[in-house]
């Protein structure tokens, strides 16, 4: 009876079972099987059968079947664009917002329009070109090759080369261009040191990483000493440095070659702080006289806290200051305003800081402040550019997505004799094409 | 030739430091963009390799920053497993560029490419970025279905038996040991969600995709109205009304999400916010991705029994 009974509880249980377990068991084992074959099987085979198949189809068609893809093509193309747009109680907006890709005029500015490529090149190096595009005060056309250089992606001991027209890697924002800044135009230190477009020229940068347990990265260039963005050096432009008129002065030996060394160092404070922390100079020929030369020092320093579950990366607090010194040599000169009259040999100092915090209150949203200060000793020369000048410049920016930003900036600027001006300036950026990876 | 002093000095300085490469050591030197990556190293690895993970859990793999110090740990590998399908595009060429380490530059044996094994899914036909950051190569948060880890288990077993030929053997078992663990784990799992099938879940992005199709159950919405897109009063109001009308009462969150807009639609639609982590380590008891797969299921499997 016992058995019967037995027999006949399962008997009714086992298409219960059945329905419960069965196509559960079942779907769960030929999953399992489907995806242990494509575990199993050559990844290499199976990739060539489908390239052999994608072919197939081509040639059947007659039609090129190469998909199209925002990265991993040879080459990454982007296209960054900035658009500024404000009022200045200052009617000469050129002569109080001086960097290149500031804005320079009461109404609209298009100061960035960047087409950026890059791409491996073969296993053994990388290259990057930036052209940039602009309008002028005038709404003129410019077009300039920013950047163009090739870098080593396999030498030994460390060691990585650029050679080609790059921004000298001096401090920390003068390699940066324009639409990594947090703020809208240019820090005056960079300005009054390296000229409205920073330093660039043409040249070899080599850098080493060094064995060290934290980062340290040495890095020295060698570059051409002449042109508009050698300001402190070989530029036609001198004179709005020493007040004369700027000599022809060509290369004699490596020694007038412009000479920029570099050190940086950076260290997790904790598991949400960074900071980073860099020493530079410059040292190359001026063209106040046949053996005038320019020294210029900097420090700079970066922290940022981000806490550890961080939305998108934000909150965060951002720190990063930079100081500035420049020694010019001028020589006896004439001057520019009057050719009579001889400038005497003099060593013109400039000194110049600027600290910036930015906070990420929230994702996408920014609050930023900046400091800028710069001075010139006395010479006998006063050139407007050297005067001594102080700037706060609270902002906002809200970043839609990663590929737009929005951005609303205040400049109080003090500028010793002329007085203080005001400006609200408001900035537009968007991004096309490849995806700009953010260094730190 | 006249060369200034300074410049001398600084010269001399980077000499004197030159040679004092860091010497072999006898495990594998391995680093993972992401904890998952690195748990899954661990596990195939075994005490033959030294795993570092650069993005911690708790950070949004999409947005790590490119800290110099990652540099240093790039530098120094043997071995870099990344997610790929474009989900370090952010953050890890900058890093690479700088880390001038051969052993790991693309081809080279010691560098893994999770994706390149996966059927990646949600893979688009077009770029247009009026759709959100859609990742042009497809879905990249594949490791959540145990049969994908797997796949990038045996492929990282063979990356290491062939950089690390001593240690080949003990990889091969591990990876055999890893297989084992999965079978056993993963019919668990099916077993736990297996009265859940269709039961409709949502997400705050596109991160859950994979789970869905393993487990039966269904994405209905994600609070973002398109990838990396942040949610909108609109979208979210779409979201509540059709959370409503289908009963999707759970609302899944990883760490480095927006809690509060969940909370919000959570309070509207009677569902109850699950804390959960893809990554290892996010989240209490969590510490290996087996520990964070059981808490996945375990989490969700009590939700959706707390809802029947």
């Amino acid at each position: 009876m016992k058995g019967i009974l037995l027999v006949g509880a399962l008997l009714l249980a086992a298409p219960c079972f059945g329905l419960a377990q069965t196509p559960a068991e079942r779907a769960r084992r030929d999953s399992v099987a489907r995806v242990d074959s494509i575990a199993k099987a050559d990844s290499i085979a199976l990739v060539q059968q489908l390239e052999k198949e994608l072919g197939a189809a081509a040639g059947d068609t007659g039609t090129a079947t190469a998909q199209p893809r925002a990265t991993g093509g040879y080459m990454n193309i982007g296209f960054v664009a900035l658009t500024d747009a404000g009022w200045s109680t200052e009617p000469d907006v050129a002569s109080l917002q001086l960097g290149d890709h500031d804005p320079r005029v009461r109404g609209f500015t298009v100061p960035n329009a960047e087409l950026a490529l890059d791409g491996a090149v073969d296993p053994y190096f990388k290259g990057f070109a930036n052209i940039v595009f602009k309008l002028d005060e005038n709404g003129e056309t410019g077009v300039e090759l920013e950047e163009v250089y090739l870098l080593t992606t396999s030498l030994p001991y460390n060691l990585q080369l650029k050679a080609g027209q790059f921004f000298t890697e001096f401090g920390r924002q003068n390699p940066q261009h324009p639409h990594s800044w947090a703020f809208v135009d240019q820090p005056l230190a960079l300005n009054r040191m390296f000229g409205p477009e920073g330093l660039r020229s043409q040249g070899l940068r080599l850098s080493w990483l060094l064995p060290t347990p934290f980062y340290t990265e040495a890095l020295l260039s060698v570059a051409n000493s002449r042109g508009g963005t050698t300001w402190s050096f070989r530029s036609d432009e001198s004179g709005e440095i020493h007040g004369g008129v700027p000599i022809e002065r060509k290369v004699e030996d490596l020694g007038e070659m412009l000479i920029v060394p570099r050190i940086a160092t950076s260290f997790d404070v904790s598991e949400t702080q960074t900071l980073l922390l860099g020493a530079s100079a410059a040292f190359g020929p001026n063209n106040s006289g046949p053996s005038a030369s320019t020294r210029v020092y900097g420090v700079d320093a970066y922290w940022k806290w981000k806490p550890a579950a961080a939305q998108a990366g934000f909150p965060f607090l951002s720190m990063q200051a930079e100081a500035l010194f420049r020694s010019y040599e001028a020589a006896q000169r004439e001057s520019a305003d009057d050719p009579t009259v001889t400038l005497p040999q003099e060593t013109l100092k400039d000194r110049g800081a600027y600290a910036q915090l930015l906070w990420g209150i929230k994702p996408r949203i920014v609050a930023g402040i900046r400091g800028d200060w710069a001075r010139g000793d006395d010479a006998v020369s006063q050139t407007p550019l050297r005067a001594d000048r102080f700037r706060l410049s609270p902002n906002f920016t809200w970043y839609p997505t990663e590929f737009s930003k929005f951005r609303v900036q205040y400049n109080y600027d003090d500028r010793t004799g002329i007085g203080s001006d005001h400006s609200l300036w408001f900035q537009f950026e968007f991004l096309l094409g490849a995806h700009a990876a953010h260094k730190f | 030739m006249r060369i200034p002093n300074s410049y001398k000095v600084a010269a001399l300085a980077l000499m004197a430091v030159a040679g004092t490469g860091a010497s072999a050591n006898a495990q594998l030197r391995v680093v993972a963009t992401t904890p998952d990556l690195a748990s899954l190293a661990r596990e195939i690895g075994g005490s033959a390799v030294t795993v570092t993970a650069l993005a911690k859990p708790t950070e949004d793999p999409h947005f790590v920053d490119a800290k110099p110090s990652h540099i240093v740990t790039l530098n120094r590998a043997e071995a870099l497993i990344e997610g790929g399908a474009e989900l370090e595009l952010g953050w890890l060429p900058p890093l690479l560029e700088n880390s001038r380490n051969a052993k790991i530059s693309a081809g080279a044996p010691g560098r893994i490419v999770a994706s390149e094994g996966i059927r990646l899914l949600e893979k688009p036909t077009g770029f247009d970025r009026s759709k959100g950051d859609v990742h042009s190569l497809g879905n990249p948060h594949f490791l959540i279905d145990p049969m994908n880890a797997k796949i990038i288990a045996r492929q990282v077993a063979e990356h290491f038996a062939q950089i690390d030929p001593k240690s080949a053997a003990a990889y091969r078992a591990n990876l055999a040991k890893f297989n084992a663990t999965v079978e056993t784990k993963l019919a668990g799992w099916e077993q736990q969600l297996a009265p859940y099938r269709g039961a409709k879940v949502v997400t705050y992005h596109k991160d859950f995709v994979y789970l869905a199709p393993r487990f039966g159950l269904m994405v209905l919405e994600t609070l973002e109205p398109k990838p990396g897109i942040a949610p909108s009063p609109a979208h979210l109001a779409m979201v509540i009304g059709k959370m409503k009308a289908n009963k999707a009462r759970v609302i899944l969150i990883q760490p480095y999400q927006n809690r509060r807009t969940a909370e919000t639609v959570a309070r509207q639609t009677g569902a109850v916010v699950l804390d959960v982590s893809q990554q290892p380590g996010g989240r209490p008891n969590t510490g290996s991705y087996f520990a964070m797969m059981d808490n996945l299921v375990n989490t969700l499997a009590a939700a959706l029994r707390a809802q029947r």
